[in-house]
């Protein structure tokens, strides 16, 4: 083996263990709990504490709300522009960009001057209105996520002149939109979604600041009060964000057909004749 | 009486202009090309007719209805793209069908319509195919094949051959005009491909800068090309620069060689006048016809197997001609003096 080998070999272990030990690390100890033997009991003793399935499942619910708030204000606008009006195209990219550029902390600040209990819009005095903020301020960070996904699958996808082909067939605006472009932007649609899901899902700060019962408080909360609890956490967190990357990964690569071979032939009026 | 007109169309787009006084009739299932280089306005023209662009002046009437105005999805008419266009979530029938669902077809019409529509591109068997398991030409065959499915009024084809390799774009556009004819169908084809519009189409329009150069069928556009813009686009053509020795008679001289013209010339005594001469329109064999004869230096002798393609030197141009291979007939020597005859019907004075 080359020197140069051996030494990128050596730097992808060192750059791998960076990752991986901590993970393993934690993992470890969160099969300690019992002294003297390894166990699952601190996550036994997650999934017994009621406050857990109450916060995953609020931040689960809020996280698909933004998801779906995200996608209805992305894949309009970006659609629009990339068709008539390429030119503000960087100026939506900009704007995009955001809410990474600006701390969370201060969107939230801005959020609660703009919409506090002595505002013309006073959503902070209701529950509903304050979970409202939530899941807009979650559509917000998304959106640097979401709309990349959403304008790299308009890009390979030519809507152009797929826009003009179902024009010139007779489809109107909303027939082009639901049957032309939303179902081949799905890949990218829903790889927005997952990471819209895992950013939002374990988010701390709009939830803490707004007084949210969401999973990241809770994590924050256990991780003050308890040893072994906050390192399952951890790891369950962990497991759930890769889960969403796989499946990111498995619908991406997904061509048409290759999954729905079934629901495909439905729609194929030939296929129909044949089976009758 | 014409079924698709356009008239005085312009188009600009700011300060520039790229189509300008743009007028056409074209006839009830006429096959008509738009034939220019890359920027000359053809797309432009089509995507008008098409309703992907308002003309800034001028009208579009198609079977005497002006639908200047009238939305793309309203006009009725079948577009095939360069890049085929097809929807890639749907299986080739699927997009067959398109159109007919869009319209609100019943089931069994579109089924019998997309059935007749596969048969005629020959691609029955690959009707649950989805596009990117297909090749550039059967997705083209199939763009195509949407396109005819609503029966449309027009179609019009982008270029839709460029994206092929040689031998299917060869095939596949015998295969539209073939298709053309036997649905009497009024098409308008957009090529930058000279050969491509001079085989397929009943007539050509020729485009330069936003205008029709010139309007005629293949025969007339390539024996009699109005422009010298038309004359250098369309075929190639010797361009030969002569002093005109007496206009009425219409004589001219090439270098010391005096050629006696069909035509009077407009241009005085002593004036240069620009005349052109396809290289199939002369021989140097001997006993060949011609009532003109031009003699030169051989300068080059090119061997292509089923053409000879030689340059000779007369006066100051160079003429360059073809002549078809045969075993008896050597090729000329470099530095030989040959003598070129032609008809002399077939040099044309070319006006800018």
């Amino acid at each position: 083996m080359k020197i140069s080998r051996i030494v990128s070999l050596v730097i992808v272990l060192i750059a791998a263990s960076y990752f991986l030990v901590p993970l393993y690390a934690t993992f470890q100890f969160s099969l300690q709990m019992l002294r003297g033997q390894w166990s699952f009991q601190a996550y036994r003793s997650v999934f017994a504490d009621p406050n857990f399935l109450s916060t995953l499942s609020y931040s689960a619910v809020t996280s698909l709300v933004a998801i779906l708030i995200s996608t209805l204000i992305v894949v309009p606008t970006t659609y629009w522009v990339r068709l008539k009006m390429p030119r503000v195209k960087p100026v939506v990219e900009f704007i995009t960009l955001l809410p990474l550029i600006i701390p969370p902390i201060v969107i939230v600040f801005g959020y609660l001057r703009l919409y506090g209990s002595d505002s013309l819009l006073p959503l902070t005095v209701s529950s509903a209105g304050t979970n409202l903020m939530l899941v807009i301020g979650y559509a917000t960070l998304s959106l640097p996520y979401v709309f990349r996904s959403v304008d790299n699958g308009m890009q390979t996808l030519d809507i152009r002149t797929l826009t003009e082909a179902a024009e010139s067939l007779g489809a109107n605006r909303s027939t082009i939109i639901f049957r032309v472009i939303l179902p081949n932007l799905r890949a990218a649609i829903v790889s927005g979604a997952f990471l819209t899901f895992s950013i939002s899902f374990g988010e701390f700060v709009f939830a803490s600041l707004l007084n949210r019962p969401a999973f990241g408080p809770y994590l924050v909360q256990i991780g003050q009060d308890r040893a072994y609890e906050p390192a399952a956490l951890a790891v369950l967190s962990f497991a759930l964000t890769w889960a969403c990357m796989v499946l990111m990964q498995i619908f991406a690569n997904a061509k048409p057909g290759a999954s729905r071979r079934r629901r495909g032939a439905a729609f194929n009026p030939l296929a129909r004749r044949k089976t009758a | 009486m014409s079924f698709l007109t356009i008239a005085k169309a312009s188009k600009s787009y700011g300060a520039t202009t790229v189509v300008r006084d743009f007028d056409l009739a074209v006839g009830k299932g006429e096959f008509i090309s738009f034939l220019g280089p890359s920027g000359c306005g053809k797309t432009t023209v089509l995507r008008m007719i098409a309703g992907f662009e308002t003309p800034s002046a001028g009208h579009i009437s198609i079977d005497s209805r002006d639908v200047t105005l009238t939305a793309p999805n309203r006009r009725r008419i079948g577009m095939v793209f360069q890049a085929y266009a097809l929807f890639p979530n749907m299986t080739v029938a699927e997009n067959v069908a398109f159109g007919l669902k869009v319209a609100g077809a019943d089931r069994a019409t579109i089924e019998a319509r997309v059935k007749d529509m596969l048969a005629l591109i020959h691609l029955e068997h690959l009707a649950e195919r989805y596009p990117y398991q297909m090749s550039g030409g059967q997705q083209q065959r199939v763009a195509l094949a949407r396109a005819l499915a609503p029966k449309p009024q027009v179609l019009l084809l982008d270029e839709p051959l460029s994206a092929l390799d040689a031998k299917i774009r060869v095939s596949l556009r015998e295969e539209i005009r073939a298709i053309q004819k036997q649905l009497g169908i009024t098409t308008v084809f957009v090529t930058h491909d000279q050969e491509e519009a001079l085989s397929i189409s009943d007539r050509i329009v020729v485009m330069n800068g936003g205008r029709a150069d010139q309007i005629g069928t293949p025969f007339e556009i390539y024996n009699r090309p109005a422009t010298r813009f038309v004359a250098s686009f369309v075929g190639t053509l010797n361009l030969i620069d002569v002093t005109v020795a007496d206009p009425a008679a219409g004589t001219v001289k090439i270098g010391e060689q005096i050629v006696t013209l069909k035509e009077v010339l407009a241009a005085s005594s002593g004036e240069t006048v620009t005349l052109a001469l396809r290289p199939e329109s002369g021989s140097i064999l001997d006993g060949a016809r011609g009532d003109t004869a031009l003699t030169g230096e051989v300068v080059s002798s090119n061997f292509l197997g089923s053409v000879v393609r030689t340059r000779m030197r007369v006066g100051e141009s160079l003429i360059s001609f073809d002549m078809f291979n045969s075993p008896g007939f050597a090729p000329p020597a470099l530095g030989e003096r040959v003598t070129l005859r032609f008809s002399a019907a077939d040099l044309l004075v070319l006006r800018d």
